[in-house]
């Protein structure tokens, strides 16, 4: 192919980009401030009234769907194209020779923006301890880069505002930073597993530095949307179907008695029964919410949520094969810790 | 000249399609090749590979970190 047929071509490619972008973003906007006025409609429709349990679910049901499916299509497009930013090797390069400290900082920050998938947790793992990151500025990154993703924030965006929201997002960042900090001062590295640590720093692949242009960028945030919700939409339905009937039929505060603010051990009880639960965070939140519309405590659920999604059994297992016991005892408790103290907090400011 | 192929990946679900594509588009171009899937952390790490899938071709980490474009594996052939 000669260079200039491919210039015109790309240029052509890139401007059909920006033009579909560009009106599927008024589209959003116009559909997103309708939803209300649709949700009422589709509602009066089926001759329903909000009056009724079952008028009220669906009402709920039909508007919090399509607006947590475009919150998430709109963001996850967003996250795609800010990954396309952010390889790991750039992170890691980043991260490299950082001291404690400054290093948990960064690393739990750009563990947002870091394309992270829970398969690859070990060889990133590996990958950043192999380049002279210091162990507890590995662990901010691991810790914070399941829990603190796009699809949970925009979830309790949509949800709860964006006070929660950033609540969450500041509060899952302390949890990564302190935790990681404390990991790094108990100097656990004799614990890692021998293979791990004969692994000789500089072992890395020198991919070619590609050049990355604007319409792979756009390609990514476009593959990213396919994948994040073609695989979260049913939990999504799922959970908000279950929000909806909690919504309508539970009773007001009938979740207040046992997750309420004056239940002292309500926090302790949801980190534990969070942590052998494995969803992500499209399956929970809208559970979250029901609960907490019935008189749940925020701290309690959020210190559930937490302990749900970064503490999982499936992720102990793999972190098995490169940490020895001591260090995923060390690691499971400080986090979980951390998340109690969050869960108690936010109970005790709000 | 037949290649030499290894998927990286620990057996999650883009390492499989990453798979199914490369093997689909060796199929469409006529290219032999010889794929092999290596699921082992320890190999997998040899390569200095950070973010799975990836692809080594003939001893060459050519892609890391997601299933590949389907443009780039038609660039491999």
């Amino acid at each position: 192919m000669n260079t200039l047929f491919a210039d015109k071509s790309a240029s052509a490619k890139l401007s059909q980009w920006l033009m579909s972008v560009g009106l599927a973003c008024v589209a959003w906007v116009i559909a997103y401030s309708q939803l209300e006025t649709m949700a009422d409609t589709l509602v009066d429709v089926m001759g329903l009234s909000r009056q009724t349990h079952f008028g009220e679910a669906m009402h709920f049901f039909l508007f919090d769907t399509p607006k947590v499916l475009m919150l998430l299509a709109g963001i996850v497009f967003v996250m795609g194209i800010v990954q396309t930013f952010f390889a790991p090797e750039r992170t890691r390069a980043l991260l490299s020779g950082k001291r404690v400290g400054v290093g948990n900082v960064l690393a739990a920050t750009l563990g947002i923006v870091t394309p992270f998938c829970s398969c690859s947790a070990v060889p990133l793992f590996i990958g950043f301890l192999s380049a002279g990151v210091p162990l507890g500025v590995t662990f901010s990154f691991l810790i914070s880069a399941p829990m603190v993703n796009e699809v949970a924030l925009v979830l309790l965006f949509g949800m709860f505002g964006w006070k929660v929201a950033g609540l969450y997002l500041g509060m899952g960042l302390l949890v990564a930073i302190v935790a990681g900090f404390v990991i790094g001062k108990l100097r656990m590295e004799r614990h890692l597993e021998d293979w791990v640590r004969k692994i000789q720093a500089g072992q890395t692949a020198a991919l070619a530095d590609q050049a990355v242009s604007w319409i792979d960028r756009f390609e990514a945030g476009w593959t990213h949307v396919k994948q994040i919700v073609g695989k979260v939409w049913p939990y999504i339905l799922l959970g908000i179907g279950l929000g909806a009937a909690i919504h309508g039929y539970v009773p007001e505060d009938f979740m207040a008695s046992f997750m309420g603010k004056d239940v002292w051990w309500a926090v302790p009880a949801a980190v534990l029964l969070g942590v052998p639960m494995y969803s992500n965070a499209a399956g929970i939140i809208p559970v979250v919410q029901a609960l907490l519309g019935k008189g749940a405590a925020l701290g309690t659920v959020l210190a559930f949520m937490m302990a749900v999604i970064a503490l999982s059994a499936p992720e102990m297992i793999i972190l098995r094969k490169v940490l020895k016991p001591p260090l995923i005892a060390t690691f499971a408790g400080v986090v979980a810790t951390g998340i109690l103290l969050v869960g108690y907090m936010f109970n005790w400011l709000l | 000249m037949m290649k030499n192929i290894r998927v990286l990946g620990t057996g999650c679900a883009n390492c499989k399609n990453t798979v199914a594509l490369v093997e689909q588009i060796a199929r469409e171009k006529g290219a032999p090749i010889a794929l092999e899937k290596v699921e082992d952390l320890q190999s997998i790490m040899s390569y200095g590979v950070m973010s799975t899938p990836g692809v080594v071709i003939d001893g060459v980490v050519v892609h890391a970190g997601g299933v590949p474009a389907r443009s780039k594996v038609e660039s491999w052939f």
